[in-house]
Formats: C-alpha cells, sequence, structure tokens
C-alpha cells in the first residue's frame, strides 16, 4: 500500500478516515489542531462525507461524538489536554453510558508546556473513567490505532481514549495505509436505555463499567501494542516504557540491542502479569514516561511492599517535570551523556510575539492607556494570542487561567471592589466559554468593563473558523447586555482617541460594558490575499 | 548512512519547506524521515527550529540528541547559535548573515558572526542579498538549502528534482525561482 509523510495528527485523521469514520468533532488546541485540519482538507473526507466542523467547545464536541456514537456510527473528538478538562462532564459519563458506534477520544497532551498553561497527563483521565487508553509510540501506530481504537471500542461498546503527546502529534514520518473500509449505517443501540443515565440506569451502567474491567485487562495484557522482550543480558534492571518513550530507549542502543529486558507498553490498563515477569526476573525497574508518573506511581503505589527499587521520575533518577528526550534516557541509564557547544551569551531569548500590525496591539496599548490613572492590575486576560499582551511593550495583562476565566475572574474581583475590573478575551474564545459567564455578570449588573477582541478566527492556532462568527454584538444583546454599553471600534493608530475614549466612558460606567475593537488578523487576511492574487 | 539536522530560525521564516525539500530528497532516495516540528505559540514571531532526521536505517527517536545533529542549518544568525548544544563536535554549522530582528535588545551582528566563526566547519552567507540578486526574494530559505546540500552529500540534480515535485503545483515561475535560488546557494 501507498506510504505518506504524515504527523503524528494526520497519521490519526487518515486511520480514522480509513476505518470508516463518519464524523470528527473537536475544538482547536495545540497539538491536537491538525487531525481536524487534515480531514478538513482530505478529499476522501470530502467523498464520503465525513462530518469535520469546529465545535464550539470540546464539551459540545464530545457530546456530538457521542450522540453520532449512538446512531451506530464510528466518531472521533479531538481536543488538546486542557480541552478535556472542558470535556470532562460527558468524557466521565460516556465510560459509564458506553458508545455503540466506535468512539474514539484523541486527546494530545503538551509535556514542556511548549503551548499551554500545564502539562497534565490525560491516561489519568483514562484510568478515572476506567476506559481503556491507546498511547502510539510513533506514526504508524497512530494510523493503526485508529482501527485498533474502533474495533476495541465497538467490541466492549466502551469509548477509547487516544493519548498522543507534542513530539509525536507534530513530527512526521512515514506511514504506509490499509485498505480502507466503509463507514457503518445508521443503527440504534439495541438497549435505547443504554445512554440515559438516571440513578437506577447509572448504577447498573457503572456496575457493568467495573465487570468490564476484568475484559480491558486481558485485552491490554493480549495486545498487540503491549511488547515483553524479556530475553536479554542483564538483569540487573528491567525496564517498562510507555508511549513515545520507547524510541528513545532504542536511540540510545541504535547499533547494538537493547542489553536489559523491555516492557513496551501503548495499552492501557497496565498488562500486570507482563510486569509481573519482568519484576521477578529482575533486580530493578526503570519506567521511562512521556508525562507525569502514571505507570511508575501505580507500580509503587502507597501499599507498595516490594524490595526492589523501582526508578523514574518519582525518584528523581528523571525530571519530575518537562517531555522525555534522549538524553535524559542516557542518563536514566547510566550511559554518557553528550552535549555540544554551550549557547554564547550573546545569544538573547527570542519569545513569541504579537505580529507586526497585530489588531491586538492597538486595542492592548490604548487600554493601557485609558487605565494609566488606575495603576497596574486591573485586568484579566484568557488563552489566544492576546495572552502575548503579557509581554513588553505592553504588560497589558494579569491574568491567564483557563478558556473563558477572563469574564468571570473578573467579575470575582469586581464583587470584591476592585475597581475598574477588564476582562480581555478572544472573540472564539468568548464563544468558548465566556458566554455563559458574560451571563452572570449580566444577572448580578457587575461592574466590568468586557473586551471582546475580535479578530474573526481562533488565531493562536492558525487562523481556524468558530461557531459565533458575526454573532457577537447580537449575541451580547440578547442575554441582556445594554446596548448602549456594547461599543465597537477598529483598532488602529488612527483612531487612537476614539479607542481611548470608548474605553474610558464605559470604565466610568457602573454595569456591565462589552468593547469589541474588531479587525482582521493580519495572518488569515495575508493568506486570503494571497489566495485571491495569484502569483 | 544517517544525517541530523537541525534546521532554525524564526517562526515564518520557512525553514518547514527546507525540510520539505530535502526530506523529498531523502525519500526519492528510498530513504527513512523524521521530522519533528514546532507549531502554535512559538510560530507567532519566537525561535522556531525543527528536528530533520533522515537514514537509510529505521529511525527511533523523533528529537535528535544534544551533541549529536551533523548540521545547523540555519536561516537567522542568532538563531544558529541558540542550538549550538545539539552540534556534533564535527558537525556543519551554515548559517544566513541576515539577522531578523523583532526583539529590541538584539545583538551586535559581528558578535553573532565571531561566534558562528568559531565554530571549525561555518558557513555564513548572505542569503538575504544572493535571492534578491537572483530575482528570487522570497526563496531565502533555498539559497541556504543550496548552501548546505555538499555538506550532507546531496547532489544538486537529487534536489532539483525534490524542488520540482514540491513547487510545482504553484506555477512554473515559483518553479524557476527557486532552481536559480538553488543554483546561487551551491555556487556562493
Amino acid at each position: 500500500m501507498e506510504k505518506m509523510m504524515l504527523l503524528g495528527d494526520e497519521a490519526v485523521a487518515q486511520g480514522a478516515l480509513d476505518a470508516g469514520i463518519s464524523g470528527f468533532y473537536g475544538y482547536p488546541g495545540t497539538p491536537s489542531t491538525e487531525i481536524i485540519e487534515y480531514a478538513q482538507q482530505s478529499k476522501q473526507a470530502e467523498e464520503m462525507k465525513v462530518h469535520r466542523v469546529w465545535s464550539s467547545n470540546e464539551k459540545t464536541a464530545l457530546e456530538a461524538a457521542l450522540g453520532m456514537s449512538f446512531s451506530g456510527k464510528r466518531a472521533m473528538v479531538t481536543m488538546k489536554h486542557v480541552g478535556l478538562n472542558v470535556a470532562a462532564d460527558p468524557f466521565m459519563n460516556s465510560a459509564c453510558t458506553g458508545a455503540h458506534g466506535g468512539l474514539i477520544i484523541a486527546v494530545a497532551d503538551d509535556p514542556s508546556m511548549h503551548s499551554s498553561q500545564n502539562e497534565q497527563d490525560s491516561r489519568f483521565y483514562g484510568k478515572f473513567a476506567m476506559i481503556p487508553v491507546l498511547e502510539p509510540s510513533n506514526q504508524q501506530e497512530c494510523y493503526d490505532m485508529a482501527f485498533f481504537g474502533f474495533e476495541l471500542s465497538e467490541k466492549y461498546h466502551i469509548p477509547v481514549l487516544l493519548r498522543l503527546t507534542t513530539r509525536l502529534a507534530h513530527s512526521r514520518s512515514g506511514v504506509i495505509r490499509r485498505n480502507s473500509i466503509p463507514q457503518k449505517e445508521l443503527k440504534l443501540p439495541e438497549d435505547l436505555y443504554q445512554f440515559l443515565l438516571l440513578p437506577a440506569i447509572a448504577r447498573k451502567r457503572y456496575k457493568h463499567l467495573i465487570e468490564l474491567q476484568a475484559d480491558f485487562l486481558k485485552e491490554a495484557e493480549q495486545s498487540p501494542y503491549n511488547q515483553l522482550t524479556l530475553e536479554a543480558k542483564d538483569y540487573s534492571m528491567g525496564i517498562i516504557t510507555t508511549g513515545l518513550a520507547y524510541n528513545y530507549l532504542r536511540e540510545n542502543f541504535i547499533d547494538q540491542p537493547i542489553p536489559y529486558p523491555v516492557l513496551k507498553i501503548s495499552h492501557y490498563p497496565l498488562p500486570e502479569k507482563a510486569i509481573h515477569q519482568l519484576y521477578d526476573k529482575c533486580d530493578s525497574l526503570l519506567v521511562l514516561e512521556e508525562g507525569m508518573p502514571v505507570a511508575e506511581d501505580i507500580l509503587k503505589g502507597l501499599a507498595w511492599t516490594g524490595t526492589k527499587p523501582i526508578y523514574g521520575r518519582l525518584d528523581g533518577t528523571i525530571e519530575r517535570d518537562g517531555e522525555l528526550n534522549p538524553n535524559k534516557v542516557a542518563r536514566a541509564l547510566g550511559l554518557p551523556d553528550t552535549e555540544g557547544k554551550p549557547v554564547p551569551a550573546v545569544v538573547r531569548p527570542r519569545p513569541p510575539a504579537l505580529c507586526i500590525g497585530c489588531p491586538h496591539s492597538d486595542s492592548f496599548l490604548a487600554l493601557n492607556e485609558a487605565l494609566k490613572d488606575y495603576g497596574k492590575g486591573h485586568v484579566f486576560s484568557d488563552i489566544g494570542c492576546y495572552t502575548l499582551g503579557f509581554m513588553p511593550p505592553y504588560n497589558a495583562i494579569n491574568s491567564c487561567v483557563d478558556m473563558g476565566a477572563s469574564i468571570t475572574m473578573a467579575k470575582g474581583a469586581a464583587d470584591a471592589g476592585l475597581y475598574p475590573s477588564i476582562g480581555v478575551i478572544g472573540d472564539s474564545t468568548f464563544f468558548h466559554s465566556g458566554l455563559t459567564g458574560l451571563m452572570d455578570c449580566v444577572y448580578e449588573n457587575a461592574n466590568v468593563v468586557i473586551v471582546i477582541l475580535d479578530n474573526s478566527t481562533t488565531a493562536m492556532t492558525g487562523g481556524q473558523e468558530y461557531t459565533g462568527y458575526g454573532k457577537i454584538e447580537d449575541v451580547c444583546k440578547g442575554i441582556g447586555v445594554n446596548p448602549d454599553h456594547i461599543r465597537i471600534f477598529k483598532p488602529l493608530k488612527t483612531n487612537w482617541d476614539e479607542m481611548v475614549r470608548i474605553y474610558q466612558e464605559e470604565i466610568a460606567y457602573n454595569g456591565v460594558s462589552v468593547v469589541i475593537p474588531r479587525r482582521e488578523c493580519i495572518q488569515t487576511l495575508r493568506k486570503k490575499n494571497k489566495m485571491e492574487t495569484p502569483e | 548512512m544517517k544525517k541530523d539536522i537541525i534546521l532554525a530560525g524564526v517562526g515564518g521564516q520557512g525553514i518547514l519547506t527546507i525540510a520539505t525539500v530535502l526530506g523529498a530528497a531523502a525519500l526519492n532516495r528510498g530513504w527513512n524521515l523524521k521530522q519533528a516540528e514546532v507549531h502554535g505559540m512559538s510560530q507567532r514571531g519566537g525561535d522556531v527550529q525543527s528536528h530533520l532526521r533522515l537514514s537509510d536505517q529505521i529511525i527511533f527517536s523523533d528529537l535528535i540528541p544534544y551533541g549529536k545533529a551533523d548540521m545547523i542549518l540555519s536561516v537567522e544568525p542568532m538563531e544558529a547559535l541558540r542550538h549550538l548544544p545539539y552540534l556534533a563536535p564535527d558537525g556543519w554549522i551554515i548559517s544566513n548573515s541576515t539577522p531578523f530582528k523583532n526583539i529590541p535588545d538584539y545583538p551586535d551582528e559581528e558578535q553573532l558572526y565571531a561566534e558562528i566563526k568559531k565554530i571549525p566547519n561555518n558557513v555564513l552567507i548572505d542569503a538575504d542579498s544572493i535571492a534578491k540578486a537572483v530575482k528570487a526574494p522570497r526563496s531565502m530559505n533555498i539559497v541556504m538549502l543550496g548552501a548546505a546540500i555538499k555538506y550532507l552529500e546531496f547532489t544538486p540534480e537529487e534536489l532539483k528534482e525534490a524542488i520540482k515535485m514540491i513547487f510545482n503545483r504553484k506555477g512554473e515561475r515559483i518553479v524557476e525561482e527557486n532552481l536559480r535560488a538553488l543554483d546561487a546557494g551551491i555556487n556562493a
């Protein structure tokens, strides 16, 4: 079959398409965005009429995917790790409802926080929900696990969590395709109350989920993705790798066989038998994991009575935080470390910054001007390009916590008596999680100024569409913001006086104000212009 | 045989295009490839790098180990230096001399050039000017690729083939521009 060069994300999408998926759902988030972007550009997806439109947020996306699964078709929902917090409610409950058509929840974690506010490990969620977790170690497994995941999901009528990490999601390599299989027919679940979690039914469903645990364990123990190699030269140490970590181990023994026995794990729950076999044979264990010490923690446990040492992130053999790399693994193995010359002192940091000509830049400078008599510490912000308003020369924001928190934190601070209290949020983020917070503000007529930076796109992740496009002021009016205090301006240097004046007037108003600086993202504008003027 | 290359620059300078062209040339040889990219926040004017690994053997790690890269190929002089910890003792540093100044404390260029020249195997060329001189101002990145290929043991023909493959759908003019840029880089 044809070999394609694909990012890990793209391999997941192509695998799902070849495995007869009917719908992708998701909200953009690094490093998961390219799964749906790939499907959106795919001719095959178009011919198959696969759903691949962005949802308002991860929660609505997961629920829609669950609805498609109810209808007997294969669905995938995609998000970044913190997106799973947003979708946690349907996620946890979907473990109880189970699936009908195959359902894969693809979550991309970001250890080292390349583009995120934490490095939480989604495998904890998998264990929490008591569902199978697949963690590919390379691009080919990303592809193959789409097939495998749907089959596993349908065999046990259970959602399957597919966990990716940045270095796999955003690394390209060759993938060999299989023959594609047709989509499933529309078909209702045999038990029409399967998805109805009234307490009486939910208790039965939960018992059923508990019963399934033995099956999930058996599947993991027989899984082609968990491989125990007991044959080895040196039994002073046995090595357990999860997901991507296997590659860094192999990298350290590129010209020779690994001297230690190795258990490569890519399918959870942890394959207990294989772990016991490894433990019995070796004097110690080394656990290599990309992300948090999930497996290591389970192995050690609170009631750990084993006498052999287990090395990993918990005892400091490997740094507790940050992603793995070949050198960290070399040090953990006691192999010589390698390093080139140090970075010369003359090299300065070059952090990301708002683009030259970015509308947010004008919006922030005018806001700073309007606030200059009040001192620092009045601006709550959110997740998006405008978080870069933190950087000089703006130094314009004081918080970045989670999607939507700008509005609600501004409200809480105003409740506490902070004045002025400003929330700054992007247009796409507003429709993701800002609406309900604004309703809280309106309900109590909180004295806040909510700035909705409208650049007409989901910019930070590369310019995706969003569901509320063109509806900001109508929605604000509809939920009860006084139309006299919904103010719009075009953020440009030439409009400086108007921008500052509008901010000042709305700061002076005692109640909910919405200020909408509106100018298109220069990146998406540039892309559009390129498309319109042929080279 | 393997070639481990750190591609460096600033978001938007076109390092992924270098990776795509070089990757295509490697694939045409039947080699394997792994290419770790940077997406997301850093693309907004921050420093970006890509780990490009080419080999006739199976490749495991998506990341190049520190001290093992055969080459740092950078489209910006300060960014070339940022990744020195990855460079092998006998590795090459190939850099554009034109700075990209989007920070207030950008250092003196001469200091950067002096540091680059401290690496025994160095090539420092003004790829922006070279690209303009051959009327391919948008192909500075391909000039840099041209300057690098002999140290990567790829032939001009292999790269020309790859350029034709990659840029074909953008039209003949773009293909020609990039071929001129490649030649200019090779002869630089």
